[in-house]
């Protein structure tokens, strides 16, 4: 099993479940990690269905959206399904000027998305 | 119209290395704190704090270290006001894509200065865009 520094992993039947440790996500090097840590789930685990978590995250920076942008793309390359849940009202603000909402398919929490994933 | 009094004021150099604006941020946000900023306000301020520095240190500078980016801050109760200052060549803001154009929207960058726009009162650039003049008028109804 990987080690993770900026996530937490949980698998629930099919599903992956993942937490975020830093309720802020700023710092570049660690988007970096947990970018990586995020692309390793798809590429090198082969994790198929996947919700991100977010309510430990208080706060984002653009450099962290891109990065789930990035993430996005690699888990539509493999054939896998993402889905966001349990984003506060600040960053689900985030989301929606950035129109992100668009891009990601976002449930209230982690039981929306697990019963729709 | 009178001038507005600021109770808080300061200036700032930064080196331009990553996350060298984390020390200046973290105190701008605990003198707004002080002085009864919170919730969505606070958020804004963070966000245009976050967006406009690194964009100084990372795309102004190109993170060169011979290079400087100039900070000065004013602070009251209800107004905020930055002016974030690099030592590149400038861009034009009208030239970066709308990052929330449908065919943008996978596109990696651009949407730190559409956070910027979207949360802050007024956003000026200087003509050759190397300086970016921001001021947030807080929402909620101080006491």
């Amino acid at each position: 099993m990987a080690t993770h520094r900026r996530i937490k992993v949980n698998q629930s039947g099919q599903v992956t479940v993942v937490t975020f440790n830093d309720s802020k996500i700023i710092d570049e090097q660690e988007i970096q990690e947990f970018g990586q840590e995020l692309y390793d789930l798809v590429e090198r685990e082969d994790r198929k269905k996947i919700i991100l978590n977010f309510g430990n995250v208080e706060f984002l920076s653009s450099a962290a959206l891109g990065k789930l942008i990035g993430f996005d793309k690699r888990v539509k390359q493999h054939g896998a399904e993402l889905m966001l849940s349990n984003i506060r009202p600040e960053i689900y603000e985030v989301f929606a000027i950035t129109k992100l909402t668009k891009l990601f398919e976002i449930k209230d929490d982690e039981a929306d998305a697990l019963a729709a994933i | 119209m009178p001038e507005h009094v600021w109770i808080w004021t300061a200036q700032a150099t930064l080196p331009s290395r990553r996350g060298a604006h984390m020390p200046c941020m973290q105190e701008i946000l605990e003198t707004l704190e002080s002085l009864g900023w919170e919730g969505r306000d606070l958020f804004a301020v963070e966000m245009a704090l976050e967006e406009s520095l690194t964009n100084a240190i990372r795309h102004g500078n190109r993170l060169d270290e011979s290079k400087r980016v100039h900070v000065e801050c004013r602070a009251s109760r209800d107004r905020f006001w930055l002016r974030v200052k690099d030592e590149g060549n400038g861009f034009r803001p009208q030239l970066v894509p709308d990052c929330t154009a449908d065919e943008n929207l996978e596109c990696p960058g651009g949407r730190g200065l559409a956070l910027i726009k979207a949360y802050m009162t007024n956003v000026e650039y200087n003509e050759c865009g190397n300086c970016v003049t921001l001021e947030k008028i807080r929402s909620t109804p101080t006491n």
